[in-house]
């Protein structure tokens, strides 16, 4: 008997020793993974890294989101609110993301990303807009800037050359429009593609300064330099620079109009082009008639014209997130993957470090030594600031552009909302 | 004491009927099913108007905890914010032009289609159509149509009717309402369309025989005979016709959420802009609990208006 029990012992001990030595299964994880890019060809470029990806690691499974860009903001805040942020989220750092911060919603992945250097491989300009009180909560692929997107042909045609002053803008514009074209294109039902113009028109009349005071609550947005920002917006608006309707105008018009020759120009970041591509049949938007020139000065304004007005792209960490979406992040970022999606139509400006020579397209040269040469950097406001401010902020442009507020008024609206944030 | 008794003789007359078997098992039956519905209707319904209410008394940006009591302050703002004014009097408008326009539209299209004649169906049918749309659907396919680069306006009317080439429909805070409003006829008087048809066909054909045979003309017909008959149809038409106008959000919002310049903003679509897309939860759902007592009084108001009549 007692044999008998000694060997049912002996041969679970065995088994158990064996399956205790066998390869360790991983456990199966499943990243939740949301962009915005919903074109065909930008959303295969992010199927492609997902899919190889999970093909290095099978017990990986990343299920992604696509949303448009409206859909996907609304869908996240959403999200938010209920306490349950995806693991890894298309974000532009700034105002936003600190208050996704600030309430303990995104993983704090510092200690994360300096392991192997990793953090060092990332521009640190770029990686501090994904930072809130020295955390970093993301990681962008892009920084770019805003400039001024125009069609050299009709620029050629009409005498008109970059605009160094904003006197030299208006007055181009005037030029386009006696010849009976369309000189800016902008679609303002976005509200946010107005507020690069009153972005713009900020960080060259405030300046750095100004603006810095302003948030620390130093200054105030009715100061003088934030008033004659509007006004001179005003001015473009009422000199009928916009086409007709840009009130009732989505970006994807602005795009339009400009990619298919029935506008001169528009105010739009590092994307501007691809967008454009997307936007023509033949898929090549304006081609080589397309040039790239800073926001010109203002005269008398305290701001440099190498300042810049921008911003980027990048993915956040919801605080669920498995040590895996950090993985992907790292694999994505990494030189040889970044290359394929850099090589993809997806266009934009790279953040990881000694790859400046990758850019070859003049007019992404451009953006890429703007920003990289930038003395002073300014997200754009309606990132940089809470979604209240921000949303303010954006009414005011909008009230400028309708003509239904003065310049006053919408400095007003601006300062009223920050006191608010309190 | 009169209370008292009442409820008194209501739980003998109670235990009279469970007494019987039969009945015995009719309400536990009826418990059975009712529960889940009321326990679902309470949970869903029930409790979050007045989480709402709860929430209505904070500044909140729906993270974390509610920690900044503010009282009566988010209404306060509310009802002097000129532009959800501007909200009430676009939900207003909406109402009193849906009545004027749309069901007296409704109306007429009903009664000469009502009749079975070669055709009927198919009219119904294409009248019915924009009903079936998707609002969002509905919206995007408007602003092609509105789009002034490429739309129709543009391309085609504007040759015809001069007038029209400056008319800016989406683009301008003046006529964004009027052209939303247009869509929202267009989707809609289908709907009271049929409501309207079904109570026709509910209208014994006897009545309009006899009336004949007296030599009453079909205006005198419709006018004194129909018309009357069809009152409690084209009241609940009237009434599903005022909520939903109180609700407005979605054509609204895919033909360019309520602006420019809040030109079209509705105060649902003034709830969502100001509570969800900007992170104040507390503040959005102040403007919530407001639409909840305006549309409930004018609700009840026109109950009473009109129960009295229905007898």
């Amino acid at each position: 008997m007692v044999k008998k029990i000694l060997l049912i012992l002996s041969v679970l001990a065995i088994v158990t020793v064996m399956i205790g030595c066998g390869p360790k299964e991983k456990k199966d994880v499943t990243v939740t993974f949301w962009h915005l890019d919903t074109q065909d060809d930008f959303k295969a470029a992010w199927q492609a890294q997902v899919d190889e990806f999970m093909a290095l690691n099978p017990h990986v499974k990343i299920e992604i989101t696509v949303l448009e860009n409206e859909a996907f903001k609304q869908k996240v805040a959403t999200m938010m609110q209920s306490g349950n942020p995806p693991d890894l989220f298309r974000s532009w750092g700034g105002g936003v993301m600190n208050q996704y911060a600030e309430a303990g919603l995104l993983r704090d992945v510092t200690k994360e990303l300096k392991k192997g250097g990793f953090s060092d491989t990332i521009g640190a300009g770029p990686l501090g807009v994904y930072s809130y009180k020295g955390k970093v909560y993301g990681i962008p692929y892009n920084m770019g800037a805003v400039g001024i997107w125009y069609n050299k042909k009709m620029f050629a045609d009409n005498g008109l050359s970059e605009f160094k002053t904003w006197n030299e803008l208006i007055e181009g514009c005037k030029k386009l429009k006696a010849a009976g074209i369309t000189p800016i294109a902008l679609g303002e039902q976005d509200k946010w593609p107005g507020h690069f113009w009153f972005g713009y028109l900020a960080v060259r009349i405030a300046g750095g300064e100004a603006i810095q005071k302003a948030y620390a609550r130093e200054g105030k947005f009715t100061d003088a330099p934030f008033v004659e920002a509007f006004v001179k917006l005003k001015e473009l608006v009422d000199l009928g620079a916009f086409q007709k309707g840009f009130l009732g105008a989505t970006y994807n018009d602005q795009a339009s109009l400009t990619a298919n020759r029935k506008a001169a120009m528009e105010l739009m970041g590092q994307w501007a082009p691809s967008v454009q591509e997307q936007q023509t049949k033949d898929k090549k938007g304006l081609g080589s008639d397309l040039g790239f020139m800073a926001f010109p000065a203002v005269e008398g304004g305290a701001g440099d014209i190498t300042d810049v007005f921008g911003g980027g792209d990048g993915f956040a960490f919801g605080v669920n997130a498995p040590d895996e979406a950090i993985d992907f992040m790292k694999f994505l970022m990494s030189k040889e993957q970044y290359k394929k999606l850099y090589d993809s139509p997806i266009s934009f400006i790279p953040t990881v470090k000694g790859t400046s020579e990758w850019v070859q397209d003049p007019n992404m040269k451009a953006v890429a030594d703007a920003t990289s040469k930038a003395g002073f950097y300014q997200l754009y406001f309606d990132q940089a600031f809470p979604p209240a401010v921000g949303g303010a902020i954006l009414d005011a442009v909008q009230g400028i552009c309708a003509g239904t507020k003065t310049p006053e008024e919408a400095a007003g609206i601006i300062q009223k909302a920050w006191d608010e944030e309190k | 004491m009169g209370l008292q008794k009442s409820s008194n003789m209501k739980t003998s007359k109670f235990k009279e009927y469970w007494q019987n078997p039969r009945h015995k098992q009719a309400i536990i039956v009826a418990t059975a099913f009712l529960t889940l519905p009321l326990i679902v209707y309470t949970v869903f319904v029930i409790l979050p108007v007045f989480q709402a209410a709860y929430f209505s008394l904070y500044k909140w940006n729906g993270l974390g905890h509610l920690t900044n009591f503010k009282g009566v302050e988010n209404f306060v703002k509310i009802l002097t914010d000129p532009i959800f004014g501007m909200a009430i009097k676009n939900n207003f408008k909406i109402v009193v032009l849906s009545l004027l326009f749309q069901i007296p539209l409704s109306l007429i299209i009903a009664l000469t289609i009502a009749r079975r004649f070669k055709g009927a169906v198919f009219f119904r049918t294409i009248f019915f159509l924009p009903y079936i749309l998707s609002e969002v659907i509905a919206g995007t396919i408007w602003s092609f149509i509105y789009n002034p680069q490429i739309g129709i306006q543009n391309t085609v009317l504007s040759d015809w009717i001069p007038w029209l080439a400056n008319f800016q429909f989406l683009g301008s805070q003046d006529t964004v309402f009027a052209s939303i409003f247009v869509v929202l006829i267009w989707k809609y008087f289908g709907l009271h369309m049929v409501i309207l048809i079904a109570g026709l066909q509910g209208i014994p054909v006897e009545l309009e025989e006899a009336a004949f045979i007296d030599g009453v003309n079909k205006w005198k017909l419709n006018w004194y005979i129909i018309l009357p008959l069809l009152r409690p149809t084209i009241m609940l038409s009237l009434f599903f016709s005022m909520v939903g106008s109180f609700q407005t959000f979605d054509i609204v919002w895919a033909m360019g959420r309520g602006d420019p310049a809040n030109g079209a903003e509705t105060m649902v679509t003034y709830m969502y802009k100001f509570g969800f897309q900007r992170f104040q939860l507390g503040y959005g759902s102040a403007v919530a609990i407001i639409i909840f007592l305006i549309t409930i009084s004018v609700s009840v108001l026109y109950q009473k208006l009109t129960a009295e009549k229905e007898l």
